[in-house]
């Protein structure tokens, strides 16, 4: 477990791309998780679901490419691959709450040790709530990733013992990737996968954990 | 509504005899999908005290957004009212002046299908859990929590088609389908803008997305 430097958010998602396995179905979150598609090694066979309706989901749409009928769940432009498949809003949730989705990426506020996680609703009382498909996706692939930074702006930990936001889905995370760290979480607790930047002594000292 | 599709010659036909007060379903995420001309011609119609039933909360001044800014709509019940261009549903919301229902986006789109498969009511497990799980019944079903969702009925719904036949079957393209299908199939009358109207025949049976049974008006917009 080497310590060398932190991770740049390129990185975590050349780190997230390369244990999607071979073949597999993914859902990647609005925001930094899109950066994972620009990882994927060609050949992976990875089929990307969008949940506003399709599968097989190309790279962003640029020039005459751009069709406003043709959008991602960010709501920008993007293009279809050879095999794609268009699908209603009732088909692409029941694909995704029926496990038939293999991994999908999200960011979080906050993830617990034991996997429950907070990204949808920070809580506060002039924040208008808006869920999306955060809940639906979070519960239903078989393998939820989390990308984020392992402190807020406020220097305090991501990673906690128990939530504090608002919870999007309870025991659904299996792996948290940060720019100092990767994590598995379960009902074991967390487990460090991987350092980057930081002693294992400093990472726990500051997160208060036990690591397992 | 039953029998005979209407094919309006117009968006203000198409829009007649939307209440006061009504449950209004309306199509698309974001703007792909959204029936533009329709809110336009329901904005002109009139009708007021709404319950308006979307993905979002609309986008920048036009569509959904054109007719929260009129005042005409009481509550919102959508997934993601929150984004970059959705300052109009933003300052509704701030001062007091519209209600909130925020439903996950699966469980949104499942509630209208239920309601048009005749369904009473089905145990999901989004949100388990969660605050928006908050008074539901929740059940344990081979050790997992679910919670009780219930149908959303539409008394109308305006949704957006690429194609349709004199007989309504529709055909969407890409990921403007969203909502379209399940929202026809929720409401008692479905009006449905279209790019392009064919005869009866010229649509393959075996590509038609909404069969033109849920299907009560069509005007090409």
């Amino acid at each position: 477990m080497s310590a060398g430097a932190t991770r740049t958010k390129d990185d975590i998602a050349a780190a997230i791309a390369r244990d999607i396995p071979t073949g597999s179905y993914v859902n990647l979150g609005i925001g930094q998780p899109t950066l994972v598609a620009d990882h994927l090694r060609p050949g992976s066979g990875v089929v990307l679901h969008t949940e506003n309706g399709m599968l097989g989901m190309g790279p962003a749409a640029v020039g005459h490419e751009v069709d406003a009928d043709l959008i991602n769940a960010g709501k920008l432009p993007v293009t279809e691959l050879p095999g794609a498949a268009y699908f209603h809003q009732a088909d692409s949730f029941a694909m995704m709450r029926g496990g038939h989705l293999d991994v999908c990426v999200l960011g979080a506020f906050q993830v617990s040790a034991s996997g429950d996680l907070a990204n949808w609703h920070t809580g506060a009382p002039d924040a208008i709530p808006a869920v999306g498909g955060a809940m639906d996706l979070a519960i239903g692939a078989k393998q939820v990733f989390v990308m984020m930074t392992l402190f807020a702006k406020d220097g305090s930990p991501k990673l906690v013992p128990a939530c504090t936001y608002p919870l999007t889905g309870l025991g659904c995370v299996s792996r948290v990737y940060t720019d100092v760290a990767t994590f598995e979480v379960g009902p074991h607790g967390a487990r460090l996968l991987a350092l980057f930047g930081i002693t294992r002594v400093e990472l726990a000292a500051r997160l208060g954990l036990d690591l397992g | 509504m039953s029998g005979a599709v209407t094919v309006c010659d117009v968006t203000a036909q198409a829009v007649e005899g939307i209440t006061d007060g009504a449950t209004v379903l309306i199509g698309g995420f974001g703007m792909a999908g959204m029936p533009v001309a329709l809110i336009d011609a329901l904005i002109e119609q009139g009708a007021t005290d709404l319950t308006v039933v979307s993905n979002n909360a609309g986008n920048g001044e036009t569509g959904l957004a054109a007719l929260l800014a009129r005042g005409r709509v009481r509550k919102v019940v959508c997934s993601y009212p929150r984004q970059v261009d959705s300052w109009v549903f933003d300052d509704l919301y701030r001062t007091g002046r519209i209600e909130l229902e925020v439903v996950p986006q699966g469980t949104l789109a499942e509630r209208m299908r239920a309601a048009g498969a005749g369904i009473g009511g089905f145990f999901c497990p989004t949100g388990a859990g969660t605050p928006l799980a908050e008074g539901k019944e929740i059940r344990e079903i081979d050790g997992r929590s679910y919670v009780l969702e219930l149908p959303i009925h539409g008394d109308v719904a305006l949704i957006s088609a690429h194609r349709a036949d004199r007989a309504g079957n529709l055909v969407y393209r890409k990921t403007a389908r969203n909502f379209g299908p399940v929202m026809a199939s929720a409401a008692a009358t479905a009006v449905v803008q279209v790019r392009e109207l064919v005869e009866v025949g010229e649509i393959d049976p075996e590509i038609v997305v909404t069969p033109g049974i849920y299907v009560d008006r069509v005007v090409v917009a």
